[in-house]
């Protein structure tokens, strides 16, 4: 039996939502910066519809668990808790910066990459992946947010991936110097690729229940000293 | 039919769910409040309370449910929370509301948090029959409101500035009574000399059913300062404050029923648990030969319970919401399509 995972993802302007059966993937995927909860649920329903399936037919329901957009990471959560505990299905978290680095991988067969979301405030959401012999990115280091000036250095050279390489080109130009060689600074995580990643969490068994499906904001300071 | 509805609510800082049977009543309900954590800032932070409530909201549903003894198969419908209030906070209970009404398959309908607290009297013991003058004070809002059916709902008179449980918080800050700081305020008033100062009773010597609440507080300010040397002064400026708002609203609603020519009012909302105003509203309503309902206390303040009722009745009359998951932080009751 092949397995069948829901992916979503809503945490930057990008809203997605993909159905994995077997090595198949199918995606639905609109920018739509104000609209993720308008879209989202009907992205789910067409492609459980087309595919002839119901959601309690699924394996398990995967779902981009950030950094992101603090109300997008919620809208994600909310719908997957929804979802997962009215269908009885296990939840799969997968990371937004692993699932920008897989992307770059399958597309550009790039091996080491960086991965950074524009996280406002000046900084940047950022993580350094390898993609291993099996073809999956794994983090080295930690996941972080911080100034784009303020990324530690790693032995190169690196392709980076994600806003915040739009927003914050020249900074981490000059940071990464020659340790940086190709940018895709136009790339959104895409269900598509949380749902890739989370069939391997998923062969592992490494699933969790409903009420686990909670966004990693990584910022965590969010109330302002008062004056 | 009867349906079971599940309600969410989370327009702020309270996390609570709710289920209600038509024609059997409210089988369960339960509260998680994020008062204590956002006492230390002085308010609420709204990204802590949608930090919380995606927390909350799962767990208590899960508990609830397996409280009341039902499967979620039992469930018809959902009902949450869609406005006014917190965005984020909003947000979350609608998307995992939706959501989860999609996941068992069943409607689903976004309630407005206002037609929940004026219909919470509605919920149990006695029930008024429409129409009735229903006066709403919360942190939010001070409105009167003549109510015809459910949906059916016309504006008689509101607060131009602060709303009563706001004045309320604000007086309460300026005695050093923390956040939210009504109930506290209304604690101390009881050990409040009653004869000592007399504030003024806001616009009622105007026409009109209008409300303005902001003045209470500089006034209770002014009597603070001036006499700053005596430790008693808050319990008894506490209890000039509260008696000008109990007095405040009870003039109002008076004149309410009078221009209406109705004889039941209905109160709600959070300051209705207030004893001193409960008592005030229940005395006028009697002078004029009418009766007044108020729902039971805890469900004054924001509830499940008054979300799954309101979800109900929408659900029951055939309304629901469709796949697109809408919240809307600003919306006026008079937005509301009546029932029928
Ligand atoms: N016993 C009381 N006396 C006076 N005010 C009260 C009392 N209990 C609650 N409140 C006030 O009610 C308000 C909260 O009511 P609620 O209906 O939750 O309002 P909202 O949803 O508009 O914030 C707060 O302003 C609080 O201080």
């Amino acid at each position: 039996m092949s397995s069948k995972i829901l992916a979503i993802d809503t945490v930057t302007e990008g809203c997605s939502a993909a159905l994995l059966i077997g090595d198949e993937v199918v995606e639905r995927f609109e920018i739509t910066p104000r609209g993720h909860t308008q879209r989202i649920l009907p992205m789910v329903d067409e492609l459980l519809s087309e595919a002839d399936l119901t959601l309690a037919e699924l394996d398990a329901i995967a779902f981009d668990r950030g950094p992101g957009s603090f109300t997008g990471l919620r809208i994600t959560a909310g719908v997957v808790q929804g979802l997962a505990y009215g269908a009885g299905l296990p939840v799969i978290p997968v990371s937004s910066l692993a699932a920008l680095a897989f992307a770059l991988y399958r597309e550009n067969q790039n091996r080491n990459i960086l991965a950074a979301i524009d996280a406002r405030m000046g900084e940047v959401y950022c993580g350094y992946y390898r993609i291993n012999d099996r073809g999956l990115p794994a983090l080295v280091g930690e996941e972080s947010v911080l100034l784009p000036n303020k990324i530690i250095k790693q032995q190169g050279p690196w392709a980076g991936a994600g806003s915040g390489f739009e927003s914050y080109r020249e900074e981490l130009k000059e940071c990464l110097r020659e340790n940086l060689i190709h940018i895709d600074g136009n790339a959104l995580p895409h269900a598509k690729d949380i749902a890739r990643l989370a069939l391997h969490e998923f062969e592992q068994g490494r699933v969790l229940s409903s009420e686990e499906a909670q966004p990693v904001y990584l910022r965590n300071q969010v109330v302002h000293q008062k004056s | 039919m009867d349906v079971i509805v599940l309600g969410i609510e989370s327009s702020c800082d309270e996390t609570g769910v709710a289920i209600y049977e038509t024609g059997v009543g409210l089988l369960g309900h339960t509260l998680y409040s994020q008062a204590e954590m956002h006492a230390q800032y002085g308010g609420v932070v709204p990204e802590l309370a949608s930090r919380d409530h995606i927390r909350r909201v799962i767990p208590l549903i899960d508990q609830l449910l397996d409280r009341v003894g039902l499967s979620s198969q039992q469930i018809d419908g959902v009902a949450y929370t869609a406005g006014p209030g917190l965005m984020g906070a909003l947000m979350v209970g609608a998307c995992v509301g939706r959501s989860l009404a999609y996941g068992w398959g069943v409607p689903a309908v976004g309630v407005h948090h206002m037609e929940g607290h004026l219909l919470a009297p509605l919920l149990e013991g006695e029930i008024p029959e429409f129409p009735f003058i229903a006066l709403l004070v919360s942190g939010g809002h001070t409105q009167l409101i003549r109510v015809d059916g459910v949906g059916r709902y016309q504006l008689l008179g509101e607060s131009v500035d602060d709303a009563a449980g706001e004045a309320f918080d604000k007086t309460a800050k300026l005695l050093g009574l923390g956040y939210p700081g009504g109930p506290a305020l209304s604690e101390l008033a009881k050990q409040g000399n009653p004869d000592r100062f007399h504030f003024p009773r806001p616009m009622v010597d105007r026409p009109g059913l209008d409300f303005s609440f902001s003045g209470l507080k500089t006034y209770a300010r002014n009597t603070l300062q001036q006499n700053s040397d005596d430790p008693t002064i808050g319990a008894d400026v506490a209890r000039a404050f509260e008696d000008a708002v109990a007095d405040t609203l009870a003039i109002k609603c008076r004149r309410a029923l009078r221009e209406s020519d109705l004889r039941r009012l209905v109160v709600a909302g959070g300051v209705s648990a207030n004893q001193r105003i409960r008592a005030r509203l229940q005395e006028i309503a009697e002078g004029e030969r009418g009766e007044a309902f108020f729902p039971r206390v805890e469900f004054c303040t924001d509830n499940g319970a008054m979300i799954a009722f309101a979800g109900a009745l929408r659900l029951d009359a055939g309304e629901s919401s469709g796949l697109a998951i809408e919240v809307s932080p600003r919306w006026p009751l008079s937005e509301l399509p009546a029932v029928h």
